[in-house]
């Protein structure tokens, strides 16, 4: 009988760590496709951040360097240049990217790094059990929120796509969705296309992945998807932010 | 051939020659001419400088270099360093080589920048989170500058630890006469270790995250037992006169040069004063220290503080030794006749 669906070779035959719902593991799944496909596994280095994302070297069948926490595109920027013919991206939350790391991201991104940067927002701090975070919706409960998240209070939830894409020194900035079959193959597209730059040299890609966190949003997996469409999408907006066509540098 | 050079310039060099080709760095006085002399210098030998946008930058790509097997430097003072904590941490955690430089600026805050040592106890006793040691180089001279850095690439590969140049500004800016070649061929060690992509063998990783029950513990009965390797391997001191000496004075980096000029103006007056300066402050000579105390009863630590490193010759010396201070913090350099006159009070 012919397998017509099998687990990709990057990704380990393990069992996972992640809450049931939650959509870490299609992004994991999406990279080690991505990988595979382009046959890159055998040179690309992965640098998780803090939070659920560390444990990725249990699941990808690739070289992994663990980051402190936010700095990951620094990181990725020294093992980059020390290692300029390997493939080298960071994997950030948004607790971990979009507050700690703003500053190490921001630089990656304007310096032009030759790396990319995965970025799975779903608004809270996730390991350490459902904290605001930068990206937490208006209105948003979360235990450091408890009456909701209030713009007089803690400001608006931060856009990363659009703010990096203001950056020369970015090749590609993009937000995807892994709610749906449709998005999550839109996202394998944005991985692939984000990950072919860095092979051809034209700086700083980022994919920005709209995420679950049904155990810290407090709702059931089908419910945090409808959230995704209902709630998060109207203010993240999916697209391409910023596409490079060639090596359009300055 | 000796060169008219400065401290900061010969450790810069000594880095470039001991096979450093990253130095990724952020402004702050009196340490710029380490990053202005290797953002000329280091494009000549197909090295790589980076301006980071901060010392905490600075550090995390010192740590991606360092993983993926290359020699990669820092250098910041005071409150940069302070920031470089959790990266230092971590590469301890993680048993990354690297090389990090202090060239002193007097604290708290943001102090000043004229010599002091008030950072022993941050490089020495801890400065990041966790139960781990750096190993810290202290130089005293210009010729120190290039040959320790050298040494603390050798040391920093060889126990896969992060290795702190610990200077005062006086080391850092003065001019002397100075050897600019290396005493032995550089040497670097093969990395197997290092991340560099999984070809041809088993994908493998770095950490410092061991949630497992009783893994951490064990992690870090690994580590004790590394700087326990490199205490009983690895310290290195100067004495000056202690055969017949009654009073040991005992200093690092600066101090201990002014103590020299002392000690010998004390002999001229009959007073028999030697020298022990620690080159290692980790590991400390703890051993060499003890050893002369069962003779020499008398003992004055010099320090451009308030006292940091004498904790640790009080817990060197034997108990009926008598150690005495005499520190001069927030940019007050002693004089020798500073010096001489503690020990007379002494004597």
């Amino acid at each position: 009988m012919q397998a017509v669906f099998t687990r990709p070779k990057t990704l380990k035959d393990t069992p996972t760590h992640f809450c049931p719902g939650c959509t870490h593991g299609i992004a994991h799944r999406i990279v080690a496709e991505v990988i595979d496909e382009l046959g890159i596994g055998e040179k690309t280095i992965a640098i998780p951040g803090v939070g659920c994302c560390v444990f990725l070297y249990n699941y990808l069948d690739i070289d992994v360097l663990e980051a402190p926490h936010g700095r990951a595109p620094a990181c990725a920027t020294g093992m980059k240049r020390a290692n300029p013919g390997r493939i080298i991206f960071a994997y950030q939350g948004d607790g971990d990217m979009a507050a700690i790391g703003t500053s190490e991201v921001i630089h990656a991104a304007n310096r032009g790094e030759n790396i990319t940067v995965l970025y799975i927002n779903n608004t809270v701090y996730g390991m350490t059990g459902g904290q605001m975070a930068p990206t937490t919706l208006l209105g948003q409960h979360t235990t450091t929120t408890p009456y909701g998240r209030n713009f007089r209070n803690e400001g608006y939830p931060i856009r990363m796509a659009e703010m990096l894409a203001t950056l020369e020194g970015v090749a590609y900035s993009t937000r995807v969705a892994l709610h749906k079959p449709k998005y999550v193959m839109q996202a394998k597209k944005a991985v692939a296309k984000a990950f072919t730059m860095q092979i051809n040299e034209m700086g700083f890609s980022m994919v920005e992945m709209l995420s679950t966190c049904n155990t810290n949003w407090r709702v059931s997996p089908t419910e945090a998807i409808d959230k995704i469409e209902n709630e998060m999408i109207p203010y993240f907006p999916l697209g391409v932010f910023k596409e490079r066509t060639g090596k359009d540098f300055l | 051939m000796r060169v008219l050079t400065k401290g900061n310039i010969a450790l810069a060099e000594g880095a470039i020659q001991a096979g450093c080709r990253f130095y990724f760095g952020y402004p702050i006085t009196p340490q710029n001419d380490i990053p202005e002399y290797l953002a000329k210098n280091l494009p000549k030998v197909g090295g790589t400088f980076i301006p980071a946008e901060s010392e905490i930058a600075s550090i995390n790509m010192i740590l991606g270099a360092s993983a993926s097997g290359a020699r990669a430097m820092t250098s910041s003072s005071g409150p940069g360093i302070s920031l470089m904590q959790e990266g230092i941490s971590y590469l301890a955690g993680s048993e990354l080589p690297a090389v990090i430089v202090n060239i002193m600026r007097i604290g708290p805050g943001l102090g000043g920048i004229a010599p002091t040592q008030g950072d022993y106890n941050q490089a020495v006793h801890g400065g990041g989170h966790g139960d781990y040691r750096n190993i810290v180089l202290a130089p005293a001279s210009c010729q120190d500058m290039f040959d320790l850095a050298i040494k603390a690439f050798e040391l920093a590969d060889k126990y896969r630890n992060p290795t702190m140049i610990l200077a005062d500004a006086m080391v850092g800016q003065f001019q002397e006469a100075c050897r600019l070649t290396p005493e032995k061929p550089v040497i670097i060690p093969d990395k197997p270790w290092a991340l560099t992509g999984a070809q041809g063998r088993p994908a493998q990783f770095i950490k410092s995250l061991f949630l497992g029950p009783g893994e951490m513990e064990i992690h870090n009965l690994d580590l004790k037992k590394k700087y326990d390797t490199i205490q009983q391997n690895e310290v290195l001191y100067e004495t000056r006169h202690l055969d017949d000496a009654d009073i040991m004075i005992i200093a690092f980096g600066t101090p201990s040069r002014i103590a020299k000029t002392a000690i010998h103006l004390l002999r001229e007056e009959g007073i028999k004063a030697g020298l022990l300066r620690p080159v290692t402050l980790f590991p400390f000579p703890a051993n060499a220290i003890n050893e002369y105390s069962k003779r020499i009863k008398k003992v004055l630590v010099v320090e451009m503080n308030t006292g940091q490193m004498l904790r640790d010759v009080q817990l060197s010396c034997t108990a009926d030794t008598a150690v005495y201070f005499y520190g001069r913090p927030g940019g007050g350099i002693p004089f020798p006749d500073d010096i001489m006159r503690e020990v007379k009070k002494i004597m």
